[in-house]
């Protein structure tokens, strides 16, 4: 029972796991402003200071307005962030500091059932910071068409992609401190590779064809037509990359947890 | 049916030479609306049989029945209807005492319409009235351990186990949770505790298993296990007589007054049936002061596990 083969095997789950969503929700409900303005505030203020600023040198980027060109990439990295964040910091306290998933295991609810609730509810907060960021680019003019509410869905899928990468480093941190090296070493290159900032045909060719494969990239391709009223291209691709991470990544990080909490 | 049978149980960590066996072949049987206390030194595996009981952890070897239910096939089953109160606090710091109450019989399936009416008496019974709307942050440790001690009894449940439930408490608090224990056993509750407090094991159970090394070396009544393990009358002797310590008397004299002595520093610990030939002598060397007292659960506890320090 022990063995490697048993933790990484497929998860179990009851419904028992939305008590534990609604935890999580609960607790966000009573922070709900500061954490929206926490999440919206920074992405918000990058946009339009570099979408103006860097806007007046760079008059178009792909035939729109650099801060138009922007806001797509804003909303993709800005899940992107809620998502790790919730699921690096908050998830490690649950999960180690305040022992709030202990607890949950003495109760007819299994380490998968919190496991999963916690990948859904990472990827719920992000979506929530998503659509308040959304509201702010649409109040500015930049996501006209009806079609930028297809980016909902979109920035689920990259929420739970990227939450599902967070929780593998969940289960491995020794500490908080570990977590600096996943956003220093992984998730700033992949927010300056993934085509947020510029177009990813400005970089070398050899980097280009490794950063076209990085989660975030993806989820600009879908996101930044979406917001510009155009149907994405290879929408199907992207769309799989992204849930294609997720599944695996969400298989390694509930193994490395049971392996961490169940011995 | 009993609460909880554990037969055979082994628990090892890690594999192949460098496995660690903390569990060997434990076997433990509770009686309906008992008080049982698993007593043992730190690192016994006393918390490891726990996790293992409650199926948390995957025994290596044995069969764990809770609630008349198999472990770990069933263990969510029977945790339903088990209240744990865990070794260290682990309430939830966003809730006041009202919400972590209703959110951890969310886990259990219970609406909050059912559960609702009931936290009064719940913090009642916590000793907690009128703390709905407290914030954890402002409780002290003691109310802590009282408020879970509530969030353990939301599902009603059969068994209640605490590990180490009055560690790091202060008389006042220890004495209104042994209480409460005691109401909620005269209730029908059984309940399962470890502790390294022998007056709390003495107090509270009515059976109990010492353990060490991962092995039950007595089980039995407290009286029981009092009687079968060790003389009734000690003798504790410490100070200094003509040059001579405590320790240099027990080697000279101690053998021919008592049955058995232990010598632990500077003191000597007389054990015997009869202590007054032992007191006649001790009367003639006036710089040896001793103190006589009824053989107790940590004269066996420390005689079965050995008076070295264990972290």
């Amino acid at each position: 029972m022990t063995s490697v083969t048993s933790h990484f095997a497929p998860p179990r789950l009851s419904l028992r796991l939305l008590a534990v969503w609604r935890r999580n929700f609960l607790v966000w409900r009573k922070l709900a402003l500061p954490s929206i303005v926490g999440n919206l505030a920074d992405p918000v203020i990058y946009m339009l200071g570099l979408g103006y600023g860097l806007g007046m040198l760079v008059p178009e980027v792909e035939g729109v307005s650099y801060i138009a060109f922007l806001a797509g990439g804003t909303l993709a990295y800005s899940t992107m962030n809620a998502a790790t964040f919730e699921a690096l910091y908050s998830g490690f306290s649950r999960m180690h500091t305040q022992k709030t998933w202990e607890a949950i295991m003495n109760a007819p609810v299994s380490l998968d059932d919190i496991v999963v609730a916690e990948l859904l509810w990472a990827a719920s907060k992000a979506c929530l910071a998503g659509i308040a960021i959304l509201a702010v680019i649409a109040a500015f003019g930049f996501a006209a068409s009806p079609l930028a509410l297809a980016a909902i869905p979109v920035i689920f899928l990259t929420g739970l992609c990227f939450a599902a990468l967070g929780l593998i480093m969940t289960a491995l941190a020794p500490s908080y401190d570990f977590f600096m090296y996943y956003f220093t070493l992984v998730i700033t290159p992949m927010t300056l590779l993934s085509g947020v900032f510029f177009p990813q045909g400005q970089l070398p060719d050899a980097v280009r064809a490794v950063a076209e494969w990085l989660p975030l990239s993806h989820a600009v391709a879908l996101v930044r037509p979406l917001l510009l009223g155009e149907l994405p291209t290879q929408a199907g691709l992207h769309l799989a990359v992204l849930a294609g991470i997720a599944i695996a990544a969400f298989w390694l990080a509930l193994g490395l947890t049971r392996k961490r909490l169940l011995k | 049916m009993s609460p909880l049978e554990i037969s055979g149980l082994v628990k090892r960590f890690g594999e192949g030479p460098d496995a660690r066996e903390v569990v060997r072949g434990l076997d433990l049987q509770l009686i309906p609306g008992e008080c049982f206390a698993l007593l043992g030194p730190n690192g016994a595996g006393k918390t490891t049989t726990l996790r293992c009981a409650l199926g948390l952890t995957a025994a290596s070897a044995g069969s764990i029945r809770l609630c008349g239910l198999p472990v770990p096939e069933r263990a969510r089953d029977a945790r339903a209807r088990v209240g744990v109160v865990p070794q260290l606090d682990s309430l939830d710091p966003d809730f006041t005492c009202a919400e972590n109450l209703l959110v951890f019989a969310g886990y259990f399936g219970l609406p909050e319409r059912e559960v609702r009416p009931r936290i009064p008496e719940l913090l009642a019974f916590a000793g907690l009235e009128g703390k709905e709307n407290a914030r954890i942050q402002s409780l002290s440790g003691g109310m802590k351990r009282r408020l879970t001690l509530a969030r353990a009894l939301v599902n009603r449940p059969e068994l209640l186990i605490l590990d180490e439930p009055t560690t790091g408490l202060d008389p006042q608090a220890r004495h209104l949770i042994w209480e409460r224990l005691r109401r909620l056993t005269a209730e029908g509750t059984t309940i399962l505790l470890t502790t390294h407090f022998m007056d709390e094991a003495e107090r509270l159970a009515n059976r109990l298993a010492i353990m060490d090394a991962g092995r039950i070396l007595a089980q039995g009544s407290p009286r029981e296990v009092i009687a079968a393990h060790i003389e009734p009358q000690v003798v504790e002797i410490f100070g200094e007589w003509q040059g001579e310590g405590a320790a240099a008397w027990a080697a000279a004299h101690a053998h021919a007054l008592c049955q058995r002595c232990e010598v632990s520093g500077e003191t000597a610990f007389c054990y015997t049936t009869d202590a007054a030939p032992l007191l006649a002598h001790l009367a003639q060397r006036p710089g040896l002061r001793s103190l006589h007292r009824p053989a107790n659960l940590e004269d066996v506890f420390l005689k079965l596990t050995g008076r070295d320090l264990r972290d």
